[in-house]
């Protein structure tokens, strides 16, 4: 490997531009004659709009327009779409409501845009949008999936009778309804996801110009997946034509997911900036990302887990039910399904199983994937039931889980999923010894002496990433393809540009891609740009989620490689007068193997480009392009155990301890790994102890709404984590990698949560473990002892 | 925020002028809660009359037996005061103990018992510390100032100049911060007098804002020792309660953190 190569801990380039405040987002773009956008949002959760005036607002300095959704329906701006459809058990197609980038008739969460002023400055339009008078005639609301299903409940959409969008079912009923009815064991639980909002530390924003001469757009935008969103935006809400339009994702500051999708703002604008004549800029303050980016998990789940006599798994039943909220995202139809019940086998060679999903419309903010997408959910389901199961049947928790793991490869399970390789076992031990697993009771003894109440849980999570191949995807009923493509420019002088298709919003691309080159050519990162964020410069690629940048991107960028090292090579050969079969390829020179004979990448590149003398046939230049479509989803597994300590008289949770020894397959670079992993253990504990949606049941108002409301996790709330890697080489792709982005997210709530239980004595508690929630189970939990 | 228009005081008489017969102006301190509330729309003045250059608000003096801290002083500044550090503990550790390190830098004492924020932390020790409000009209005792929620005795046009404080004999801060925004779930400071009187008040738990525990002040005045209010409950009926914590829960957290600031003291 060469010092940048694979393996290597190079700090990040990008930081330089970050951390100096130089970077360039959506909202540095500034466009002469640009207007500002401000929307008019519903205050209600559910209400028909009888009538907007708009004639106050129009009167305001500044104010250029006012637009209406009924303007934008006639403009024959389409729906927003749900991309993967689903078929419910009985065969009919999943029911979705219409959803207008600007509502026309009713509202159906709180914060819905219904009309958008645009102005000659930001104050202006946020103060017209306060004068566009709308008449609302507020109509009950919902916002649980037990209401929401509740016979005689409002209906949320017409076309969606009863709420129910679809009942869809995976896995062998009749056979896991024998396991449980046969089982020497059953352990049963419901628990309940908690909703989350992502908060990426910049909020979406959206720059639309039009060019009315060229008939072009150009739309920057807060995307971690451009392309995709000019695809929907010029197939289905007929924008433009794909080559008029131009989607720039220039730096993004976070995602999480939530900037996968294409959001009526975004519609909105491209409109707004061709029916006014001038760029429009808008950029959603954090109330409005609150009430509007997509949100995550809202599960309620039943789980039933059947052991034989030996305390191996014959059977796993799971019902859940999922929250939509008032309108289908972009993706949200696969969450609950494809990503979540197909995880449904954990680490563990489960005989059979049989899930059934329900989702719901609600009237609350669109749900659709967050950092983990379905694969938190599910291992929060597995890992609890498994932790309670061990309690009940009076093993120690480790010893059950180890008891039932997948331990050949490849495994297929029952639902879908076919893992390809792991070693569960060694990542227990990795973090069995790096917790001293066997000292905890001492740990505990002391911390009783000190008064507080320390509790162990672990952990094995397995997740799925790099969501392929899209053959079979297709047969699922994604709309999309799954693969992803790479350009490997070298230029005449030698220094190399790499076009990806993968989005970079946070994970560091622009370094361990350039490492993927230096390893390949040996060169050094710096004489690596990699480009990527522009539909302009990139010719089509799949974006950024699911942990798919390394398995899938990087493996495309590596096949581009491949052509552009072949290439090179024959010019070396030609040039040295050696046979192709003897050049190598080391430091970032060419060699002929065994001479002293070689030629640097810039007198190969050069060649190639003044094309004096190459082979005969061959075309001048050097530049290869790949598509790579995986062969299977890759694997990533792990085991986390965590330590906490309770207050029994405040109910107040410290994370004494946390030990995470991941398997995400090679490492490309293990500084960034840990970054990812530090990242997701923070949301995943945030999840487990401190955030979580409220909505006001009566009004369907998000109580939690702020920053001082919904509680984001601190440095302050966090341990120093413990984070290590074990390493089984991934099969399915040339670099052996699995992905890191979301595993910490994944595997830690259930830890944590875990821990809280073996603290306090009882399963019953519920995420997020608020300490007023904590302290009454500590008084119960003493009670007894008191009277002992 | 709206449009508003902004004037910068040289001294307290030409605030007060600016802000005489105009009901909607309002004095700009830190602004750590001002600006937040004025850029979330919610507070709409027509004027604001900023505060924070003028040099006689700023400023820790002891005279006799008290400590005088002029309005303006920052929250890190009483919080890092070596003499307050030594004479009034409970009144350091509660400044350093207020939002984040920026906010302390800007937010002023001043603002944060004019704002009085049921949840605040400052006016817990003013009222334990039978603190007397200074204001460019009158002294007003900190039994008498804090009103309720957001309310104080301060008329439209009044500034806080300074605070005067007691030097106790002993004195500790407590606090359960909320989770999310860090401003007190249930905070009580207890100060102890030379003639062995106590006094105990209570933040963030009130439903009519700051409050005292004269249960818990006689206990500890015969005894005083984290056992004496360790038997000791408010009344969860006059308790806050939302989704952060209920009142019984709130109701308990007063009588730990009552227990643990005597224990500090
Ligand atoms: C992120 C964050 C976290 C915080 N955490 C905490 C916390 O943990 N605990 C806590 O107690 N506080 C907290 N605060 C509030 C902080 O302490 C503020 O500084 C304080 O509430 C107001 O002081 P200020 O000087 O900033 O006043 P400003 O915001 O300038 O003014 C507040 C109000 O007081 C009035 N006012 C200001 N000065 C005077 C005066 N001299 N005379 C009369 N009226 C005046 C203003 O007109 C205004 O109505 C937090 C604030 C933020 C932004």
């Amino acid at each position: 490997m060469g010092v940048d190569g694979i393996g290597a801990r190079v700090p990040r380039k990008e930081d330089k531009r970050f951390i100096t405040g130089k970077g360039r987002y959506t909202d540095d773009m500034t466009l002469p004659r640009m207007g500002f956008v401000a929307f008019v949002r519903s205050p209600y959760a559910h209400a028909k709009i009888q009538n907007i005036d708009a004639s106050a607002a129009m009167e305001m300095p500044g104010v250029d327009a006012v637009l209406r959704g009924d303007e934008l329906v006639a403009d024959g701006i389409g729906n927003l779409i749900c991309g993967w459809m689903i078929h419910s058990k009985d065969g009919t197609p999943m029911k979705m409501g219409a959803w207008s980038a600007l509502a026309t008739d009713t509202v159906r969460f709180v914060g819905q845009a219904v009309a958008m002023v645009v102005a000659d400055t930001y104050a202006q339009a946020r103060d017209a949008a306060e004068a566009v008078m709308v008449d609302w005639e507020e109509l009950p609301a919902v916002t649980t999936t037990a209401e929401a299903l509740a016979p005689g409940a409002p209906q949320i959409h017409p076309e969606c009778a009863g709420n129910l969008i679809y009942d869809w079912e995976i896995g062998d009923q009749a056979a896991t309804d024998a396991a449980i009815e046969n089982a020497a064991h059953v352990t049963k639980i419901d628990i309940t996801n908690n909703r989350l909002v992502p908060n990426p530390m910049e909020p979406r924003a959206a720059v639309a110009d039009y060019d009315g001469a060229e008939e072009h757009f150009t739309l920057w935008t807060t995307s971690q997946n451009p392309h995709t969103a000019r695809l929907v935006l010029s197939a289905f809400y007929n924008i433009a034509p794909e080559h008029k339009l131009r989607v720039i994702a220039p730096d993004v500051g976070g995602g999480f997911g939530s900037k996968i999708y294409v959001y009526p703002e975004e519609v909105a604008c491209l409109w707004a900036a061709k029916k006014v004549g001038r760029p429009v800029k808008w950029v959603s303050d954090r109330t409005e990302a609150f009430l509007t980016d997509a949100h995550g998990r809202d599960h309620t789940t039943t789980a039933e887990l059947a052991f034989d006599a030996d305390n191996r798994i014959t059977g796993f039943r799971v019902n859940t039910t999922a929250n939509l909220g008032a309108y289908m995202s972009l993706f949200s139809s696969a969450v609950p399904t494809y990503l979540y019940a197909t995880l449904l086998s954990g680490q563990y060679a489960m005989p059979a199983i049989y899930a059934n999903v329900k989702t719901v419309y609600t009237n609350t903010t669109p749900v659709d994937a967050y950092r983990g997408a379905g694969r938190p959910e599910a291992t929060y389901v597995v890992e609890r039931i498994m932790e309670v199961a061990a309690r009940e049947l009076g093993l120690d928790p480790i010893e059950l889980r180890r008891k039932n793991f997948v331990t050949e490869f490849p495994h297929q399970t029952p639902v879908i999923m076919c893992y390809d390789a792991g070693d569960y076992d060694a990542s227990v031990r990795a973090a069995q010894d790096a917790i001293d697993y066997a000292g905890f009771p001492a740990r505990k003894a002391e911390a009783a002496s000190r008064g507080k109440l320390r509790g162990i849980g672990v952990s094995c999570y397995i997740e799925a990433c790099g969501i392929a191949p899209s053959k079979a995807v297709g047969s699922l009923g994604a709309g999309v393809g799954l693969w992803e493509s790479a350009e490997v420019r070298v230029n005449p002088v030698g220094t190399i540009e790499v076009l990806t298709g993968s989005h970079s919003h946070g994970q560091g691309h622009e370094t361990t891609f350039a490492q993927l080159v230096a390893e390949r050519l040996g060169v050094g990162i710096d004489t690596v740009q990699i480009v990527h964020g522009d539909t302009d410069k990139v010719q089509f690629g799949m974006g950024t989620y699911g942990s798919r940048s390394g398995a899938v991107g990087m493996s495309a960028i590596s096949k581009a490689l491949d052509k552009v090292e072949a290439k090179a090579k024959k010019i070396a050969a030609h040039l040295m007068e050696a046979a192709e079969t003897d050049i190598v390829v080391e430091g970032g020179a060419f060699k002929v193997a065994g001479t002293d004979k070689q030629l640097s990448m810039t007198e190969v590149a050069l060649a190639a480009y003044t094309a004096h003398n190459l082979p005969d046939g061959m075309e001048p230049g050097l530049k290869e392009g790949a598509f790579y479509d995986p062969t299977n989803f890759t694997f990533p597994a792990g085991c986390y155990i965590c330590e906490v300590e309770i207050d029994p008289d405040t109910g107040k949770t410290e994370v004494v301890n946390f030990v995470a020894a991941d398997d995400f397959g090679r490492i490309i670079n293990p500084m960034i790994v840990e970054g990812q992993v530090h990242g997701g253990l923070a949301q995943g504990i945030g999840q487990a102890l401190l955030e979580g949606c409220v909505y006001d049941a009566d009004s369907g108002q998000l109580t939690t709404a702020s920053f001082q409301d919904y509680c984001m996790p601190r440095a302050d709330d966090l341990p120093s984590f413990k984070v290590m890697t074990t390493e089984t080489i991934c099969p399915g792709n040339p670099l052996g990698i699995k992905g890191c982005g979301e595993a910490g997210a994944i595997g830690s709530p259930p830890a944590l949560i875990n821990a809280l239980t073996d603290a306090l004595g009882t399963e019953d508690l519920s995420m997020p473990a608020t300490a007023e929630k904590v302290w009454r189970l500590a008084q119960a939990a003493r009670a007894p002892m008191a009277a002992e | 925020m709206y449009a508003t228009n902004y004037h910068r005081a040289g001294s307290v008489d030409e605030a007060a002028g600016l802000l005489a017969g105009n009901d909607e102006a309002k004095v700009l301190a830190g602004g750590q809660t001002l600006i937040p509330t004025m850029k979330q729309r919610l507070a709409a003045p027509t004027d604001v009359v900023d505060i924070s250059r003028i040099e006689a608000l700023r400023g820790i003096e002891k005279s006799g037996d008290a400590y005088v801290i002029k309005a303006g002083t920052r929250h890190a500044d009483v919080a890092g005061d070596a003499g307050l550090k030594a004479d009034i503990p409970g009144l350091a550790a509660l400044a350093g103990k207020i939002g984040d390190p920026h906010v302390r830098h800007r937010g002023t004492i001043g603002g944060s018992i004019a704002n009085n924020d049921p949840a605040a932390d400052y006016p817990a020790g003013m009222l334990a510390l039978g603190a007397t409000i200074v204001t460019n009209k009158r002294e007003i005792a900190a039994d008498e100032f804090f009103a309720g929620l957001f309310e104080t005795a301060l008329e439209e046009d009044e500034i806080v100049t300074a605070v005067r404080v007691p030097v106790p004999a002993k004195s500790a801060y407590s606090k359960f911060p909320n989770p999310a925004s860090r401003y007190a779930m249930a905070g009580v400071f207890v100060a102890k007098f030379a003639d062995g009187s106590v006094r105990v008040a209570a933040t963030g738990a009130g439903a009519d804002g700051v409050f005292r525990i004269p249960e818990m002040e006689s206990a500890l005045a015969s005894n005083w020792s984290p056992e004496a209010v360790a038997g000791i409950a408010v009344d969860a009926s006059g308790l806050l309660g939302d989704i952060h914590g209920s009142a019984e829960y709130r109701a308990n957290l007063v009588t730990v953190m009552a227990k643990r600031a005597v224990a500090a003291a």
